[in-house]
């Protein structure tokens, strides 16, 4: 009995070779952050007296980080799943889930904070946007607060803060505005980690009616620095370096 | 005889007086009784680091009666909290997270540290602590504070401890609270500890 070579059919004429169908790649990743117009904070340079090669040069490291790692469009208050590699957990993998509460850092130090109640326990953990050890970033739900700093959520009721561990990613649309969840929070009572009615912190997501008199908020008022929003040396307009290190990342992406 | 019309009119005059002022000390007493206890009440507030936690803090938001305000006036002092600024040291007040009898049971104070086993008198997660507990002392070890530490290691919201012999074993069966994944460092000594607990976080 001939063994049969490859291609041969049983009748032993030789049979056209086809070759195997293309792999269709979806990759959905990469078209959904493109479709709006966003540029991740840390891109921005803070004000300063900085050789402007220093930023260039970490940019190129970023974007290089970038397109090993989708790091996705999420502002503060939505909830991301993260997976970062860690030696001493089962499986050498570690998984939180939580809403993100601060976005901080500039460059490759970029971090932000998730926080979650597990059992019962509120858990916080800061991570770097650019570490190599984080493997995957998700998006479950992608929406932006009233505020860009949800810290109080710390002082806020737990329902707050909770984030189901087996939530499915809710799809939010490509194109369009974010959606804002306009939910203003209801406290625990007094003392809060920070005094959150003073005007410094400029918080709008929180009840404030039901658990303060206006007596207190008044009082509060007392710390306003009206003059600070005429203060010319504060002013930092970033639209200008914006467009431009928007127009540079979206070109390095795609090459 | 004389001038008394007017004796009679000032001694009523007299009377109507005291009367009015002795109404009026009633009154005054009774709204100062009323107002320093709604001010004993705006102060009890619930202790953060307390076992009980936020089930404390409906407590006392709910509690309006006369009663309830006292016995909360027995339970808990006002106080001021501070940031976080070293993670736990002598004199904090800690929260057991294990289900042992000494650590569930309540008591009237909350448990204490009064020693830090460490070089310098800070103590972070995986440092053994001695606490003062319900009169008496104890080891325990330090699973998870609220000052923040390094990025992607977990911060907590309350000082978590879990108590333990002085071989390192736990004398609680379970710990329910979620513990950080770098305790697993010192798998060592503290085997019979992180096998106990049901999540990492």
């Amino acid at each position: 009995m001939r063994r049969l070579a490859q291609g041969e059919c049983d009748d032993g004429k030789p049979t056209k070779f086809t070759p195997p169908p293309k792999p269709v790649i979806i990759d959905k990743t990469q078209s959904e952050a493109s479709l709006r117009k966003f540029l991740s904070p840390e891109f921005i340079p803070p004000r300063q007296r900085i050789n402007p090669l220093k930023f260039s040069i970490e940019r190129k490291d970023m974007i290089q980080r970038r397109k090993v790692l989708n790091i996705p469009e999420f502002y503060v208050g939505s909830v991301l799943a993260v997976t970062m590699a860690d030696p001493h957990a089962s499986g050498k993998t570690n998984r939180f889930m939580g809403i993100c509460i601060q976005r901080g850092g500039h460059g490759l130090g970029a971090t932000f904070v998730l926080r979650n109640i597990i059992d019962g326990q509120g858990v916080e953990i800061c991570y770097e946007m650019y570490s190599p050890r984080l493997q995957q970033l998700e998006v479950l739900k992608l929406e932006k607060r009233l505020d860009n700093n949800l810290m109080y959520l710390r002082d806020a009721l737990p329902e707050y803060s909770t984030v189901n561990l087996d939530m499915k990613p809710v799809p939010h649309s490509v194109t369009g505005d974010v959606p804002v969840n306009k939910t203003r929070v209801r406290m625990r009572p007094k003392p809060w980690s920070k005094r959150w009615e003073r005007p410094k912190y400029n918080v709008q997501g929180i009840r404030f009616d039901l658990c303060l008199s206006p007596e207190k908020l008044e009082h509060a008022q007392t710390w306003a620095e009206p003059w600070r929003e005429y203060d010319m040396l504060k002013e930092y307009d970033t639209t200008a370096l914006e467009e431009r290190i928007l127009k540079e990342v979206q070109t390095e992406m795609s090459k | 005889m004389h001038a008394s019309p007017a004796n009679l009119f000032s001694s009523l005059v007299f009377s109507s007086l005291l009367l009015s002022c002795l109404v009026l000390s009633c009154l005054v007493l009774s709204c100062l009784l009323l107002s320093c206890l709604l001010l004993s009440s705006h102060k009890v507030q619930p202790l953060r680091n307390s076992n009980k936690g936020p089930s404390m803090a409906l407590i006392s938001r709910s509690c309006s009666g006369f009663l309830a305000q006292l016995s909360s006036l027995t339970h808990h002092k006002a106080f001021s909290v501070s940031a976080a600024t070293a993670a736990i040291q002598k004199m904090t007040r800690v929260r057991v997270v294990d289900n042992s009898p000494l650590g569930s049971t309540p008591w009237h104070r909350a448990p204490r540290v009064i020693h830090v086993y460490t070089k310098n008198g800070v103590g972070k997660v995986g440092d053994r602590v001695l606490l003062a507990i319900k009169g008496g002392k104890k080891k325990a070890l330090i699973v998870g504070h609220k000052m923040p530490g390094k990025r992607m290691n977990p911060r907590f919201d309350s000082n978590n401890v879990v108590l333990i012999e002085d071989n390192g074993n736990p004398t609680g069966t379970r710990i329910k609270v979620p513990l950080p994944t770098h305790l697993r460092e010192m798998e060592g000594d503290y085997s019979k500890l992180l096998a106990i607990a049901s999540r990492f976080v």
